[in-house]
């Protein structure tokens, strides 16, 4: 038990403590080799699509922008190996619809070194050029939100952004790529925070880091600036410490009011790993070709954190990391928040933090018996934002849709799972949360 | 590799409601057993018969719905053995048959089921035989008599639908000291003896089955909390609101009013903030309203002892704060994050 007067660490209310499974952590990122094929869909961000700017039977290059951003609120896409266009058109994506993409098939012989860059000096740029640099390095948001990374620092004039939050809490259980980031980049990552405030003119940097992480906090304090502008602090390890509402919260004490950004108060959040890779890639000049991602899960025989290709399909990715035959679940992302993908021809994308693959014994959902709402109140004691699920899951079972959004906040839901983890009836709270959120968008765009 | 589609969380507790339901039946054998070892084969026997009626009647009712079996979640067992404890141990067996069933298909078949029932199961049947059996369910024995193991009391075995035989002579027969006949409420209630504290805390007093010893329910009740099988903001609310009450009532006059100790470790108080109102379905889910709750049930058992014509309120407290449950809830919703007020700033 965790007595008050004992707790150290910055936290939220509420959240829970599942099984971390963080072993990962101490094994350093390693290079994975390069797929025969890689598929890099167009749109791998909020926002338009890119445009394809290459032809079939086109050799491109690494790092070659074969798909140009159609507008501000979109993104570039670099070739992320040397090879030839093999095919443009639609290919499976991770939510299970057919996404328009580019197939690469890779020279395998050849160097992959990046060979298309332009170096540049971001101490002596303004902050439009900036911005206009950020989005050619074509970063999203990589901790999965996936939204472009210039389009967040591009602070509207009206607004005044005091601090910029830095989200290391990597709350998630098996994952462990952001960790071995801020240990192993640790330079990037400053020189990536040095970069986002320019853009956004945010004075002051607050980095949470998960207590659970002493090594990460540490090599981070060694490379602070002297100015005291930038300053890391330890999180409890608790879920869902990484979400926007509660690391600013654990951070500054302020609350994001209801259904509005956190530029409301002030803040900016951007997740370690988008900084870490704008301060390499930036300055550079080189576009995103490559991500850190965590490969684990009890059927995976190799887990660990691997550099690989944007496109790389997983059943190479697998293939690589030797799945167990046993392997019944694929997740992108996190267990408490990631999905499960229905074909594994899917491809690795920008937004991909980590893939885990589960064995029929280890599901959640194996076969757990259901019971009714035995009222134990469990799930108010967790919800991260207050909200009544017990209430909202009895009137989703009603169907009562409309009421659940207008008397009980169903659209505060951010859907991290906590009331599921902890429901002892094993109703399937936030699943029918999604279900009654996707019913009331269909009827009020109706 | 054949792969399968499901929606996060992909982790979950390992908690279930049988799991939770288990552990409070398994917290209340110590309570079991004291109460066999005070009051010997006749308390065995009404907590074997009124557990095995509640759970077949659980079962009976399964199977006249079409239902599968839901003995697996442990509720009736809980209701069966928390009812039993709650009646005098000379209660004849016939009727705590009559009070199981009862308590399982009125106090919680005819609502839905588990989580559906608005008022404690146990506390139904309990009630419902209150009203029924007066004379037996005040009929006290004395406990440590010493033929306990060897013959039950008379009234045990009192044929279905008969009444039960008087049983002073008995009584007087089993030479126990000092036994009255009266548990120590009635005896403050009527007579103005407050019992001591020590007598009240080891169970050395007259009572039901399961009231006798107050430390060894606080102290199963605290494994369950330290577990956190249990919600502990609601014992501490009856317990804390029923001293407070009691104290201000002594403030008034200590002549006639006795001290908290007297209240908090009388009668069925213990047992019910610890084990009756922390009843998961009937007591309210908020953060606010257990608190409420907690303090409603404290407040009127004193009330009810004080000013009513029972010498036991417990019961009754908790079925009203059982039917205030509903409105506690709707009216404590708590404050969704980022509509509260703005907390400290850094």
């Amino acid at each position: 038990m965790r007595l008050p007067f004992l707790k150290r660490a910055a936290t939220f209310e509420h959240g829970i403590h599942p099984a971390y499974h963080k072993e990962t952590c101490s094994l350093p990122i390693k290079r994975l080799a390069f797929a025969p094929r890689l598929i890099v869909p167009l749109s791998q961000h909020i926002g338009k699509p890119a445009v394809c700017c290459v032809n079939v039977g086109q050799e491109v290059l690494r790092g070659q922008v074969i798909a140009t951003a159609d507008g501000f609120v979109s993104l570039p896409v670099h070739a992320p190996a040397t090879g030839v266009v093999e095919a443009i058109g639609l290919m499976p994506a991770a939510n299970g619809k057919m996404v328009d993409s580019i197939t690469i098939r890779v020279y395998q012989a050849d160097g992959q070194a990046v060979q298309v860059s332009a170096p540049r000096d971001f101490e002596s740029m303004d902050r439009k050029e900036l911005l206009a640099a950020i989005q050619d390095t074509g970063i999203s948001g990589l901790g999965g939100a996936t939204f472009p990374a210039h389009v967040k620092l591009s602070v509207p004039p009206e607004t005044v952004i005091d601090t910029m939050v830095v989200n290391g809490a990597e709350c998630e259980p098996f994952l462990t790529c952001d960790h071995r980031i801020m240990v192993e980049r640790t330079q990037d990552l400053i020189r990536g925070i040095r970069i986002a405030m320019k853009a956004s003119g945010a004075p002051r940097t607050v980095i949470g880091v998960e207590d659970n992480k002493p090594d990460a906090i540490a090599a981070i304090q060694a490379a602070l600036p002297a100015d005291g502008s930038i300053t890391v602090k330890a999180l409890e390890t608790k879920y869902p410490q990484g979400a926007e509402d509660t690391i600013i919260y654990a951070l500054l004490g302020r609350e994001i009011p209801a259904g509005q950004r956190p530029a409301a108060i002030g803040v900016l959040v951007n997740n370690v790993m988008t900084l870490a890779y704008l301060g390499r890639l930036l300055p550079a000049g080189e576009g995103i070709v490559e991500r850190v991602l965590t490969v684990a899960g009890p059927a995976v025989e190799r887990p660990g954190n691997y550099i690989v290709p944007i496109g790389t399909p997983l059943r190479f990715l697998l293939e690589q990391v030797g799945a167990k035959s046993s392997a019944k679940e694929i997740i992108l992302g996190g267990p408490m928040m990631g999905m499960t993908i229905s074909s594994l021809d899917v491809p690795v994308t920008k937004g991909t933090s980590g893939v885990l693959a589960f064995a029929e014994a280890q599901l959640a959902g194996e076969v757990q018996r259901t019971y009714t709402c035995v009222k134990c109140g469990e799930c108010l004691k967790v919800c991260p934002k207050f909200l009544n699920p017990s209430q909202l899951g009895l009137l989703a079972a009603k169907r009562e849709y409309a009421e659940m959004a207008e008397r009980y906040n169903l659209d505060r839901c951010f859907e991290c799972g906590c009331c599921s983890y902890v429901c002892p009836s094993h109703i399937p709270l936030v699943q029918q949360f999604r279900i009654a959120k996707a019913v009331n968008r269909e009827k009020s765009s109706a | 590799m054949s792969i399968e589609l499901r929606t996060s969380p992909h982790q979950v507790s390992d908690r279930s409601v049988p799991t939770i339901m288990k552990h409070v039946v398994l917290s209340l054998l110590p309570v079991c057993a004291f109460s066999v070892w005070q009051y010997g084969l006749s308390a065995l026997a009404l907590l074997l018969t009124i557990t095995a009626t509640c759970l077949l009647t659980e079962r009976l009712l399964n199977r006249s719905a079409g239902q599968p079996s839901t003995l697996g979640d442990w509720s009736a067992a809980i209701t069966g053995v928390l009812l039993a404890l709650t009646l005098p141990p000379s209660f004849p067996l016939w009727m705590g048959v009559v009070a199981g069933f009862v308590a399982i298909a009125i106090g919680k078949a005819l609502f839905g089921g588990l989580g559906f029932n608005v008022f404690n199961p146990a506390l139904i049947g309990r009630a419902f035989v209150q009203a029924a059996f007066p004379v037996a369910i005040t009929t006290w024995v004395p406990a440590f008599s010493a033929q306990r193991f060897t013959e039950l009391v008379p009234t045990t075995l009192t044929a279905p639908l008969m009444m039960p035989p008087e049983i002073v002579d008995w009584v007087k027969q089993q030479a126990v000291d000092a036994f009255t006949g009266a548990t120590p409420l009635a005896r403050w209630k009527f007579e103005n003896v407050v019992a001591s504290t020590y007598d009240l805390l080891t169970g050395a007093v007259t009572a039901s089955a399961g009231e006798t010893s107050a430390i060894l329910i606080l102290v199963c009740g605290l494994y369950l909390a330290a577990r956190k099988f249990m919600d502990w903001r609601i014992p501490v609310a009856v317990l804390a609101s029923a001293a407070l009450t009691a104290w201000l009532f002594q403030w008034y006059d200590p002549a006639h009013y006795p001290s908290p100790t007297f209240v908090l470790f009388s009668g069925g108080l213990m047992l019910g903030a610890v084990y009756m109102a922390t009843d998961m379905a009937t007591s309210p889910v908020t953060p606010l309203g257990v608190w409420i709750y907690g303090a409603v049930i404290g407040v009127v058992t004193v009330m009810i002892r004080y000013f009513g014509g029972l010498t036991e309120g417990v019961m009754y407290a908790i079925l009203l704060g059982n039917a205030l449950t509903p409105f506690i809830d709707l009216y404590t919703q708590p404050r969704v994050f980022g509509t509260r007020q703005q907390g400290k700033k850094k």
